[in-house]
């Protein structure tokens, strides 16, 4: 009857008979009767699986994916080219069906692979200590944040309105019931205004955040910032991009002290939001305070190399309420996938992409500004994104777009309605030139 | 086999590609003219060089090294490993579901949006809840927002005293950690020998203080607390909400639902009850699940239905706000709604029954060999403490140790706290009955070999490929990464 479902009626009453029952009802005559249930669950009977699949070809024909249309759509989560040999490692159910690597004898598959994993963002980052992933991007810069408080003892955080409109909401609930305040410095130019940054920062201040590239795609110049925030001991806290990390100064030559972002363009698909990965990575001297899975080397018991989760102390299945985080699951496939992303693109590859996308993102800049509608919004370096202001607003010229099965950008309007009729478009490697000559042209062509 | 023993850094040999991309067909531009030098880094990064078969071959050969549900029975009390179906993989890996940016216009993701509406709906069915939020990543992040939203519902009425959470002393670790993240303080209640809420602890401790109280029914012991409704009564009369832990809900599918025990706010562990994959440690899916009063406070955005149309409703003034970027892991809803197809109501209910009625044949052929201290129906997982004669020099690790010999992963060991020694066993309704008595055998064996050989068990395992790890060298002398010797 369910394909899922092993025993059979003969299993059964092999059961309840060693059991010393009659029926399986008698096993849940436990739950008080104005506690049962008295009708059957009114949710759809069971399909089988030529059902459930025409069932679902309805759903997904109604959407309109990424096959059909050209993605110039940014803003924290980015269409970059998924080599077809992660599909394949990761599909291994050895790999998705297996539980957390508790059992460290029969889980070296997944521990090697997180240890890997782990190291391959420390080299990106320049830090020493990086964790087995968190749920996202989002959620890494507010458990960042809150280690931030935890290890400082203060009670301030500063963020520049330039990090992602996303991670900032994430950051409020995070720390409002925490009691952690929270105050945002303003952009200016497209950049964070260092010199409202210097009057905020002060001896009350546990960690300052900035984004880079910026959510505006602008690349901060992190020089002054840097010093503010430990001239006055608090903790510098970055928001970066992965694939830019392949050619600007990593964090830990800026000398921040704890990095996270968004590892979803390692390999990721895009999914309509998740699942995907935020990395975290800090420094030797806040090892012990960082949230999360952690996956050490060590021996066994024959002198072989094995790997072993690690500082377990400081998790909730130990230490309950005073652990560092809440956090159980992870997100370990995801950073399953970001490993082999970063091991197939390698050092060449990552590079490539960067350069490829940034050059593609330039081009088109330099195309859509040609356009007398169009005018750049800020006058800064960018890598892979730009915001230009448009005659009309985002959202009649994204419907335009449409019209010729072009994703359009992001409103920035919506953030930051400063900038009217601002528009943040991204390129990446993907894009083609016939394809941004395209989208000039469609631009050019709304009235 | 041969042994595989390398790290993929020490493959890696310059030079060596395992990607193609297009070249690039827009004019290039020096870099520098584009960035200025100073925001470029001053060294080459450093990641690994290799072909593709160097990277198959890798990875091919790490995975054998690791169990999964695909390889063996995963017997883990509060982990729910029941099988993982193939379809939900499939419907997952659709281009149409996964090429999609969660900022496209609505028109163009009706599909999805229905897919999270219908999702949604369902769930607060099996719950009894009247609305579910999809957006929390995982079990405990379900707890943060759920406790959350109680935080919110205090203060919007005024209540700024109620910072305490009552937690017993039975549950699972994130408990705890979650009312501390949502920043309240916890108060213990100890459990009575059965496991349940001791009713006069809990009077005990009711005030004017409490937010709330976190519960999960079935207990850790597997047993349900037939005083269910009499404690979500005390707690509302002393004016705090009841949360419901759902990593247990399997047990109770169609037979009961928290909604009806007088639960609040409940979280699902998609990963769990409803055969999403592990993932090796994650991606899950925590949704969180409220009553009417509450649903004001459920993170935003929320999916809503307007004359056939499907919209993301952002305007919810007293929502606690976001704790994630996005919708939620939209990839684990498919699988998750997938399987609700496929199970509908009758299926799910069979898959508790099914659950209940495998866990306590277990328990009654292995109580003559371990101590069982509740000897009691229990739900869809129970609970041993040890061998039963007791335990002498071997203990609940060196049989957990054991079993990998046996070619099984290990029961959830030392949980709940409340039972030492604890061997917590959870079979699930997927497993058969040839399965579950090879177990038994191979646990019956091991406490036969407890008697007449300790030795044996005290340096187990000896068939996998690596033994028992030094873990607190592991711990007092870090080594989180990779360091090339030079």
């Amino acid at each position: 009857m369910f394909p899922y479902i092993s025993n059979t009626f003969e299993d059964e009453k092999v059961m309840l008979k060693s059991i010393g029952v009659e029926t399986v009802q008698e096993l849940f005559s436990d739950i008080p009767n104005d506690v049962k249930l008295d009708r059957e669950l009114n949710i759809n009977p069971s399909m089988s699986e030529l059902e459930v699949q025409k069932h679902m070809k309805t759903l997904w024909g109604k959407n309109k994916s990424t096959e059909e249309l050209v993605c110039f759509l940014g803003a924290g989560v980015y269409d970059h080219y998924i080599p077809s040999i992660i599909k394949h490692l990761t599909s291994r159910s050895e790999f998705y069906t297996a539980y957390t690597p508790y059992q460290p004898e029969i889980s070296q598959g997944t521990l090697q692979a997180i240890f890997e994993y782990q190291t391959l963002i420390c080299d990106l980052t320049g830090l020493d200590v990086a964790n087995a992933s968190m749920y996202d991007g989002a959620t890494a810069c507010a458990e960042g944040a809150i280690m931030a408080v935890e290890s400082t003892k203060r009670k301030t955080i500063i963020v520049s309105k330039t990090v992602h409109p996303e991670i900032r909401k994430v950051l409020y609930t995070y720390t409002k019931f925490k009691n952690i305040e929270l105050i945002e410095v303003d952009e200016k130019d497209g950049v964070t205004d260092t010199t409202k940054l210097k009057e905020l920062v002060d001896s009350g201040v546990a960690g300052v955040i900035v984004q880079n590239p910026n959510f505006f795609g602008i690349i901060e110049d992190m020089g002054l910032v840097e010093k503010i925030t430990h001239d006055n001991k608090a903790l510098l806290i970055m928001s970066v991009d992965p694939i830019s990390l392949a050619i600007l100064k990593t964090p830990g030559e800026i000398k921040a002290d704890i990095v996270v972002g968004e590892g979803q363009s390692l390999g990721n698909h895009m999914n309509f939001g998740g699942p995907y990965l935020g990395f975290m990575a800090t420094t030797t001297k806040l090892m012990r305070k960082i949230p999360g899975r952690v996956v050490g080397q060590t021996v066994d018991v024959d002198g072989k190399r094995a790997f072993v989760l690690t500082l377990q102390a400081r998790e909730q299945h130990i230490r309950r309420e005073k652990a560092t985080s809440n956090i159980c699951s992870n997100q370990a496939l995801n950073a399953l996938t970001a490993a082999i992303y970063l091991i197939t693109m390698g050092k060449q590859g990552l590079k490539e992409v960067a350069h490829q996308s940034m050059q593609k993102a330039h081009y088109a800049f330099d195309e859509i500004i040609k356009l007398e509608k169009y005018k750049p919004v800020f006058d800064k370096p960018f890598f892979k994104e730009f915001v230009i202001q448009g005659h009309e607003s985002a959202s009649v010229i994204n419907d335009k777009l449409l019209e010729s099965n072009i994703l359009g950008g992001y409103d920035i309007e919506k953030n930051y309605p400063d900038h009217k009729n601002a528009l943040l478009l991204c390129v990446t490697e993907k894009r083609t030139k016939s394809e941004i000559n395209a989208l000039t042209a469609a631009m050019e062509g709304i009235k | 086999m041969k042994e595989y023993n390398k790290l993929i850094f020490e493959i890696s040999k310059e030079g060596r590609q395992a990607y193609k991309l297009p070249p690039c067909d827009v004019e290039s531009t020096d870099i520098r003219e584009m960035i200025p030098q100073h925001l470029l880094s001053n060294k080459d990064i450093t990641l690994p060089e290799v072909s593709e078969v160097d990277v198959i071959r890798h990875f091919t050969l790490l995975s054998n090294k690791n169990y999964g549900v695909d390889t063996g029975f995963y017997p883990l009390g509060s982990c729910t490993m029941k099988y993982n179906p193939k379809i939900n993989e499939d419907m997952a890996s659709i281009p149409s579901f996964t090429g999609i940016h969660p900022y496209q216009n609505e028109k163009t993701v009706q599909g999805s949006l229905q897919l999270m509406y219908e999702l949604s709906e369902k769930l607060a069915e099996v719950c009894g809840m009247d609305q579910v939020s999809l957006q929390p990543s995982a079990g405990a992040h379900g707890e943060l927002a759920g406790l959350i939203i109680i935080k919110a519902f205090h203060e919007n009425a005024g209540d700024f005293k109620r910072k305490k959470i009552i937690v017993p002393d039975s549950a699972h670790g994130t408990n705890p950690a979650s009312a501390n993240v949502a920043g309240f303080d916890i108060v213990e209640i100890k459990s009575d020998e059965k496991g349940n809420v001791d009713l006069d602890s809990l009077k005990s401790v009711l005030n004017e203080e409490i937010a709330g109280l976190m519960l999960t029914n079935p207990n850790t012991l597997g047993l349900f607390d037939e005083n269910i409704k009499e404690i979500s009564k005390l707690v509302h009369e002393a004016g705090g909400l009841v949360y419901y832990d759902g990593a247990n809900l399997n047990a109770i599918m169609g037979m009961a639902r928290p909604g009806d025990m007088g639960f609040d706010v409940v979280h699902m562990n998609l990963h769990k009850t409803f055969s999403t994959p592990h993932g090796g440690g994650g991606p899950g899916s925590g949704p969180v699940g409220v009553k009417k009063e509450l649903i004001p406070y459920l993170p935003v955005p929320i999916v809503e239905k307007k004359e056939e149309k499907y919209t993301l409703n952002y305007d919810k003034p007293l929502s606690i706000g976001k704790i994630k970027s996005f919708y939620g892991n939209f990839g684990v809803l498919v699988r998750a709604y997938t399987y609700i197809l496929s199970m509908g109501a009758e299926g799910l209910k069979k898959a508790s029954e099914m659950a209940v009625l495998n866990a306590n044949y277990m328990k009654s052929k292995l109580k003559d060999y371990y101590y069982l201290p509740i000897d009691k129906v229990c739900k869809h997982e129970f609970v041993l403490g040890g061998l039963e004669q007791g335990l002498s020099e071997v203990t609940t690790l060196d049989i957990a140790k054991r079993l990998l010999d046996y070619g099984y992963h290990p029961p959830t060991i030392y949980f709940p706290l409340i039972v030492d020694n604890a061997i917590m066993i959870e079979p699930t309704e997927t497993e058969s009955l040839e399965t579950m008595d090879a177990f038994i055998e191979a646990m019956i064996s091991i406490s036969k070999e407890a008697k007449e050989n300790p030795e044996l068990l005290k340096k187990a395992p000896y068939n996998t490929v690596v033994r028992r790890l030094d873990e607190v060298r592991a711990a007092r002398y870090p080594v989180l990464k990779y360091t090339k010797t030079i």
